[in-house]
């Protein structure tokens, strides 16, 4: 078997842009869902308890169903009672929500591991709601849970691949497309798999760089 | 009561309880800050000192009585419907003005010790960055850690954390200054260090209430003593008179401990 390598070159373009889109969309609804799932942290640990619950319902809700089923639902059954989205904004939606639900709950184990005294010493200063947050509590929430994140990322490109379902052009349906026209399943998903490792080894190797930084700060500490 | 003074006390409590669950932490304390005074509060372990100094800057909510600074009742607003509890906001500003020094020093990991002091004066009060870090420079310098400005605290010493602490409370201009034990969690070789710090403030003028095990500087720095046992006041006196002529029982019991 000789592989066709100069076909998967003639369409290097495609694949490109393939990775170009899984790398925008993940990392798009990953800032998103940080925010997103931030603002949710404080509804995690609000004193109204109502509040709470109606958050936790969510988050426990939204990190037990699949990614696939999830697609399905926004794109195909949303329509059904009047929401239409394009597929796009469907792909990016459904990441975001997702996504969101895994930061929140991300960033609340991060928060109980704080010492409880950093909190207090805050509030004797006058920071109080989401100046607490932002000042004090989300960066050593980050310091103490990004390589979680760095993970959870990973799972999110892996997750992506799902879109093709919907016929968004990410690496997965690229890949797929060109094995389907030219009859080269092995040419093609070897270097859309090298893709994705190539890809995940750089996000791994940021992690490793942002836990040098952190363990500076953390060195001795509780 | 007639006010016989002119000045409005620093602080002032009056009638000040707290409870936990069936449990009388605090029962109706009384005491008052004039400017300038440093208050020692002795007592032994479990006489509620430390709740009472959390009760001041609403750390700990009362469960009666009234917190005055400078003749304005902190934690609680007078409106149409009556007294409410103070919203966050309120609390949070009139935190602002109440320094704290924590036993475990508490500061922020993730800032450096120049990070921690500027922190509050800029994200809290919004004075200008320039000026802000100006001032601090100066209190690092002051407490002794110039050269340790850029470090993080992980890599500080025990001594030098709390000192850090205790310029980045002095960045907020306190009106009054409070130490929770601020060297018990200390080795005893770095006990020193601090209470150096401590004694320069209380000479400066500065108002402060410590909470201490430290009789040698209860002795030096305070102008009054304020003993507490179970929860209340037993008794309040000028500093050489409580260490030379203590009038209860219960003081002269705690202090011979101390002179063993």
């Amino acid at each position: 078997m000789t592989l066709r390598m100069d076909v998967i070159w003639h369409n290097a373009p495609e694949f490109l842009s393939g990775l170009a889109n899984t790398i925008w969309l993940c990392g798009v609804s990953m800032l998103l869902s940080l925010v997103l799932g931030a603002l949710f942290l404080g509804v995690l640990t609000s004193r109204r308890r109502q509040l709470r619950v109606a958050a936790q319902t969510f988050v426990d809700a939204g990190r037990c169903v699949p990614f696939l089923l999830l697609t399905y639902i926004v794109y195909f059954a949303l329509p059904a009672v009047g929401i239409v989205l394009d597929k796009w904004t469907a792909a990016l939606g459904t990441l975001v929500l997702y996504n969101t639900a895994y930061m929140a709950e991300i960033l609340r184990a991060g928060w109980l591991s704080l010492p409880s005294g950093q909190t207090q010493s805050a509030r004797a200063f006058g920071y109080s709601g989401f100046l607490l947050l932002r000042r004090i509590i989300l960066p050593q929430i980050l310091i103490a849970v990004g390589p979680v994140i760095g993970n959870q990322l990973i799972q999110l490109i892996k997750d992506s691949a799902f879109l093709s379902i919907i016929t968004i052009p990410e690496l997965t349906f690229v890949a797929n497309e060109v094995q389907s026209y030219y009859f080269i399943p092995f040419e093609s998903f070897l270097v859309a798999t090298l893709m994705y490792w190539l890809l995940c080894s750089g996000i791994e190797w940021l992690v490793r760089r942002g836990e040098k930084w952190a363990s500076l700060v953390r060195r001795n500490h509780a | 009561m007639p006010d016989d003074t002119q000045v409005v006390p620093a602080l002032e409590l009056r009638g000040v309880s707290k409870l936990f669950g069936d449990h009388e932490v605090l029962a109706r304390i009384d005491l008052r800050v004039m400017p300038g005074e440093t208050v020692c509060l002795l007592g032994p372990s479990g006489s509620g000192k430390t709740t009472l100094l959390r009760c001041i800057n609403w750390l700990e909510t009362p469960d009666g009585g009234v917190i005055l600074l400078r003749g304005k009742r902190v934690g609680v607003r007078q409106t149409h419907d009556g007294i409410l509890p103070m919203h966050d906001r309120e609390l949070a500003a009139i935190r602002t003005r109440i320094g704290m020094v924590f036993q475990h020093f508490n500061l922020w990991p993730h800032l450096t010790a120049l990070g921690n002091v500027i922190e509050s004066p800029i994200h809290v009060l919004r004075r200008p960055r320039r000026e802000v870090v100006h001032e601090a420079e100066y209190l690092l310098e002051k407490v002794g850690l110039s050269d340790k400005r850029d470090v993080y605290p992980a890599y500080l010493s025990g001594g030098q954390m709390q000192r850090v602490a205790i310029a980045r409370a002095l960045a907020m201009r306190p009106e009054v200054l409070l130490f929770d034990e601020p060297t018990s969690a200390l080795d005893p070789e770095l006990v020193g260090e601090v209470l150096t710090v401590m004694k320069d403030l209380a000479h400066e003028g500065m108002t402060m209430i410590v909470v201490t095990h430290e009789m040698q500087f209860a002795r030096d720095a305070a102008s009054r003593i304020v003993f507490l046992d179970k929860g209340r006041v037993i008794e309040e006196a000028a500093a050489d008179e409580f260490f030379e002529r203590p009038k209860t029982e219960r003081s002269r019991q705690f202090l011979e401990r101390y002179n063993r």
